[in-house]
């Protein structure tokens, strides 16, 4: 598989306009859907609710369910603990930001 | 090889009790996790504060480390001697705490601890390649980039290793490079999802998640698309008036600074933040700078401002 100077891979840019279901989310990210049940019940993902019923997420929820992910592993804290700390870091990187204005 | 000094990673001193030693990788491992860190040495010392808990935590590895003896220093050339390991009974690399192995991929742990205690199994993680391993298909990796390859686009070339299930049933890891374009205009936050370049397993390759993140430049501050540069300019180009010449991340622009600009001023560059159909501006933040009193001449031409210029710094404080 490894070239030299192969010609490069365009990929497609995603951000918060792109939306991805339940089920992309939980084979993006190898985890189960009670566990993204869990995250949206605490307040950590929030989805989109279609009027058709069907419930999609922000793309920005495979880095935030990657993030729960590792505090829970490395860390050991509970959902409510990992839902606690990217509160924190949010409002840290809100007020970095007007810092720098 | 360098030798590594696990109880100085730790911060404990070599007799430490266990529970000490648990005690401080949980503090260590929550100030440099890199999801909660803004050291950018963080990841680094997470990596190396996993990889001494790892030894550390298992009274069989610490055992083993500990009749290394205590004479070594930290970066220390060392080879294991032979037969070093002998009546201690560990098994591979062990994971971190909390159950899972604490944020490691295949590789991420020392040589030194290699040479001493085998090759870690692939595991998720953070950095190039960290496998979800087993039945997702859909990988991640993460790249740092210049601003000024959010200004022009640029083409990078990643390393992955990806978890590899050989005939016999181990694990091994599969080293390959990809060439990515990055795209014009892309911020800190967004990933470039590359369909069909996760690890294939069984008919459909997943998808490779690059997250991309802009490396902190002192010079600039960004802000959404909007981008800020501190530009420090002598007193009298601010009084007066002038052109100057701004390094901005794609090239050097003219601009045009107003007579009476005052320390703090900011100028507008519309447009020429990071481009996108709706582009950011760039803004200009005068910091008048003030030339020292170093010489005769310097001070003959503050004491003249001094007694020629009716001026009250402290109009607005009395």
């Amino acid at each position: 598989m490894t070239a030299r100077n192969p010609k490069p891979l365009t990929g497609k840019l995603c951000d918060d306009s792109d939306e991805i279901t339940v089920v992309e989310l939980c084979r993006i990210c190898s985890v189960d859907e009670d566990l993204v049940g869990e995250l949206i019940a605490q307040g950590i993902l929030d989805p989109v609710n279609h009027l058709s019923g069907r419930t999609v997420l922000p793309y920005s929820s495979v880095r935030q369910t990657r993030t729960v992910i590792r505090m829970q592993r490395d860390l050991g804290v509970n959902l409510a603990g990992a839902a606690l700390a990217l509160e924190l870091i949010d409002r840290i990187h809100a007020l970095q930001s007007r810092m720098r204005r | 090889m360098d030798y590594h000094d696990y109880y100085k990673t730790m911060g404990v001193e070599r007799d430490a009790t266990q529970e000490e030693i648990k005690h401080a990788y949980r503090k260590l491992a929550r100030k440099y996790h890199p999801d909660v860190t803004d050291d950018p040495e963080g990841e680094k010392r997470f990596k190396e504060v996993g990889e001494a808990y790892a030894v550390l935590k298992d009274p069989e590895k610490r055992a083993a480390y500990d009749q290394l003896g205590s004479n070594w220093q930290a970066g220390q050339d060392f080879n294991p001697p032979p037969g070093w390991d002998e009546g201690f009974e560990f098994s591979g690399p062990g994971g971190g705490d909390f159950g899972g192995s604490a944020g490691f991929e295949d590789g991420a742990y020392s040589d030194f601890f290699e040479s001493l205690f085998g090759r870690a199994q692939a595991g998720g993680g953070f950095g190039r390649g960290g496998g979800d391993f087993g039945q997702s298909r859909d990988t991640h990796a993460h790249i740092t980039i210049e601003l000024s390859d959010s200004y022009s686009g640029a083409t990078r070339t990643i390393s992955l290793s990806d978890p590899e299930v050989t005939a016999d049933g181990h694990v091994t890891t599969r080293k390959r490079t990809l060439n990515v374009k990055i795209p014009k205009g892309i911020k800190s936050g967004q990933t470039i999802r590359l369909a069909g370049q996760g690890v294939s397993q069984g008919s459909r390759a997943g998808d490779l998640h690059l997250e991309v993140d802009i490396r902190q430049d002192d010079r600039f501050r960004i802000d959404g698309s909007d981008v800020y540069m501190d530009l420090p300019v002598a007193p009298w180009e601010a009084a007066l008036g002038a052109k100057l010449t701004v390094p901005v991340p794609s090239g050097n622009i003219e601009l045009k600074v107003p007579a009476n600009s005052n320390q703090g001023r900011k100028l507008r560059l519309k447009g020429k933040g990071i481009p996108s159909k709706q582009p950011g501006d760039f803004y200009v933040v005068l910091e008048v700078v003030l030339p020292p009193a170093d010489s005769e001449a310097a001070k003959a031409l503050y004491e003249q401002m001094s007694n020629e210029m009716a001026f009250d710094p402290r109009a607005s404080v009395r």
